[in-house]
């Protein structure tokens, strides 16, 4: 399934889990996906660990430092893509990663590479609109969707020009700042949104910052298409790793996530 | 909203940032491009670089040093008497200036060996601004006592204890700071890398050592000299003299990056680095096969950085600067003769820069001359060198 049919068919709106592959371990990864759709997740936002992820904060940069230290690279991440195909997951699918894993590879080779395990976009947050040529024609090559960004400083003009230039879904980044969970709605974020809302149709997803059922409603009655969460599920799962790093509940981990999933996505389908 | 050419040298450097991140850098270039061109503030900057920091610093014949390598005359490029001790406070006293016209009360700094973060302090007390300044853990603890500077100087020191604990992981953090607070916030970037207009505008305020050396050498020699050398970690103090010198064509140039101790360095361009992108530009860099930045080694905190300024990448492309290596061993002899022959404690960082003088100078005839670029003095490093030394094992 692409980002245009699920959009389409989904009531409501998309619930779309950030996660870091390989946090811990591949075969939680493998796991929590699974546990993710079959709880209600809509898309999954699949992190390819960086070692230097600037627009993250702590939790993400913590859950990417344990997933690089315990092997994960982006040709296991992809085998990864390929292994939760094979499970019959239909979703779709949008690793996120910095410019320099994909440009280090050769740009248009790696995105071929992911659109062959089935990806169904990217989202690069450390290439805004003036540096996309190369990897907006790369993307176009391949099939991929190139997901931009909008945030609460973009001017009216901006938004234009991006939503112009955008495919997917808009990415409306719901703080001025990096990843995290946060624990109040943005007022921001909401007046983007209905700004947003009336320069485009193309969906608008929020993200950053997000960790209740709440926050969602209220960007989605603003107006938005898609809700992202990631740090806070990070949050849940990691309490159950021991301090050293060596034990880890999983069984617990998953009910606690499959409970919260299951309450995000309600509030996105407007109950 | 078409990319500006002149944020690139070439096929490097650009502005990979996120979006949140791109109305501050509009405003930043603005202001820039508005003050570089106002003549009022460049007689503001050169105010406080003559009266407050101790320009010009002296072109100095390294007489007895020259005369044990026997060959050619080594000149000694003083930026090491500034005030806080290094070529950084040029740069630190451009910016904050330029941040006070900008209307910001706060300035965040990276810092590797502390000089950039002591010059941020020092600029912030003299301009009441506040000031964090990220440091990596392992800095920290190898340029111990200018933490304690920076703190009597009212700032407030920000470990980092991310990654490999060094400058990348503090560039990081800067950023992400920078993400969220630079609506009263001005990054004071301490190298001529990062986003555009960081190579660009650090360049310029750095210029001036280039432009000082071209003076005082045809002034006392009557001519140019026939060699460059200066270390490269960002390479700011690097690009500040060999900007001046670009259009001589006879005048050869060297950046001596740092070849640690062999195995573990930081030598982007001389080594196996490669382009990718990295702290919002695209540049030679250091990685491994996964794109993963890796970690890198010098005994000198200030040359420990993974990649390196766009426009060095540039000069390297055009074979306009040569570009070597130094040993952690190199520069400790090197550290250890400059003090013993010309009563001068270098910074470690400088110390590549002698120590690959003293490898060419004694090839050359007694006719030729050298500027080296002594970017920074020694005494932050003293306990250092002492430790490494005496086998007590670096801080990292």
């Amino acid at each position: 399934m692409n980002l245009r049919e699920m959009f389409s068919s989904v009531k409501g709106a998309a619930f779309m889990p950030y996660i870091c592959c390989g946090d811990p371990s591949q075969e939680f990864t493998v796991k929590l996906i699974k546990t993710l759709v079959a709880n209600g997740a809509d898309a999954i936002e699949l992190g390819i660990p960086f070692s230097d992820p600037i627009a993250d904060g702590p939790t993400i940069q913590a859950a990417s430092n344990r997933a690089l230290e315990n092997g994960m690279n982006p040709m296991k991440a992809i085998e990864i893509m390929k292994k939760i195909r094979k499970e019959e997951i239909n979703v779709p699918i949008l690793p996120m990663t910095y410019y320099n894993i994909l440009y280090s590879q050769g740009t248009e080779k790696f995105l071929k590479m992911l659109k062959d395990a089935e990806a169904s976009g990217v989202v690069i947050p450390d290439v805004p609109l003036e540096e996309s040529g190369e990897l907006s024609r790369a993307c176009k090559n391949t099939g991929l969707d190139l997901i931009s960004f909008i945030t609460p400083n973009s001017s009216k003009d901006r938004i234009k020009h991006i939503a112009k230039n955008a495919s997917g879904f808009l990415y409306v980044v719901a703080v001025l700042g990096i990843t995290g969970a946060r624990a109040k709605v943005e007022n921001q974020a909401l007046e983007l949104i209905k700004n947003a809302s009336s320069m485009t149709k193309i969906p608008l997803v929020v993200g950053f910052g997000i960790s209740k059922p709440d926050h969602a409603k209220a960007y989605i009655e603003a107006g938005a298409k898609g809700i992202i969460v990631g740090s806070q599920i990070m949050n849940i799962y990691s309490k159950y790793i021991s301090k050293d790093g060596k034990g880890f509940e999983e069984a617990k981990a998953l009910d606690e996530i499959a409970e919260f999933t299951k309450e995000m996505k309600k509030a996105c389908v407007g109950k | 909203m078409n990319r500006p050419t002149s944020s690139y040298f070439g096929k490097y450097g650009g502005q990979f940032i996120p979006e949140t991140l791109v109305p501050a850098f509009r405003e930043l270039e603005a202001a820039y491009e508005k003050f570089s061109k106002d003549s009022g503030f460049a007689k503001e900057v050169d105010y406080y670089l003559k009266q407050y920091a101790g320009r010009e610093t002296p072109l100095y014949y390294a007489e007895r040093l020259s005369k044990k390598i026997g060959g050619a005359k080594i000149y000694l490029k003083r930026e090491d008497l500034l005030h806080t001790g290094a070529h950084k406070i040029n740069n630190a006293l451009g910016q904050a200036l330029l941040a006070k016209k900008m209307g910001k009360k706060r300035i965040i700094a990276e810092t590797g060996a502390g000089q950039h973060g002591v010059a941020s302090a020092t600029v912030a007390a003299l301009f009441g601004l506040k000031c964090d300044v990220y440091m990596g853990r392992v800095d920290a603890e190898r340029q111990a006592p200018n933490v304690y500077r920076m703190k009597l100087l009212g700032a407030n020191v920000k470990i980092v204890e991310t990654g490999s604990k060094t400058l990348k992981d503090a560039v990081n953090e800067a950023i992400r700071d920078y993400t969220a607070s630079f609506a009263d916030t001005h990054y004071l970037l301490g190298s001529a890398l990062g986003p555009h207009p960081y190579p660009t505008m650090v360049r310029d305020f750095q210029s001036v050592i280039g432009k000082e050396a071209r003076a005082q050498i045809l002034e006392t020699e009557n001519r140019l000299p026939d060699t460059l050398i200066a270390c490269v970690g960002g390479g700011s103090n690097a690009i500040g003299l060999f900007s001046a010198f670009l259009k001589d064509s006879k005048v050869e140039m060297i950046g001596v990056e740092a070849g640690g101790d062999g195995k573990k360095h930081a030598a982007r361009l001389t080594g196996d680095g490669k382009v990718g992108i990295l702290h919002g530009m695209k540049s030679y860099l250091l990685e491994d096969e996964f794109g993963q930045i890796k970690e890198t080694h010098s005994v000198s905190a200030g040359l420990d950085y993974p990649s390196v300024g766009p426009q060095h990448a540039q000069l390297f492309e055009q074979n306009r600067v040569k570009y070597v290596s130094a040993l952690d061993s190199e520069a400790l002899s090197a550290f250890h003769l400059l003090c013993e022959t010309e009563g001068i404690i270098p910074a470690l960082e400088s110390s590549h820069a002698i120590a690959h003088a003293i490898k060419v100078a004694g090839q050359m005839g007694k006719n030729k001359i050298i500027i080296v670029n002594l970017s920074g003095r020694g005494d932050k490093d003293v306990d250092h060198v002492r430790r490494v030394e005496d086998g007590e094992g670096e801080l990292r």
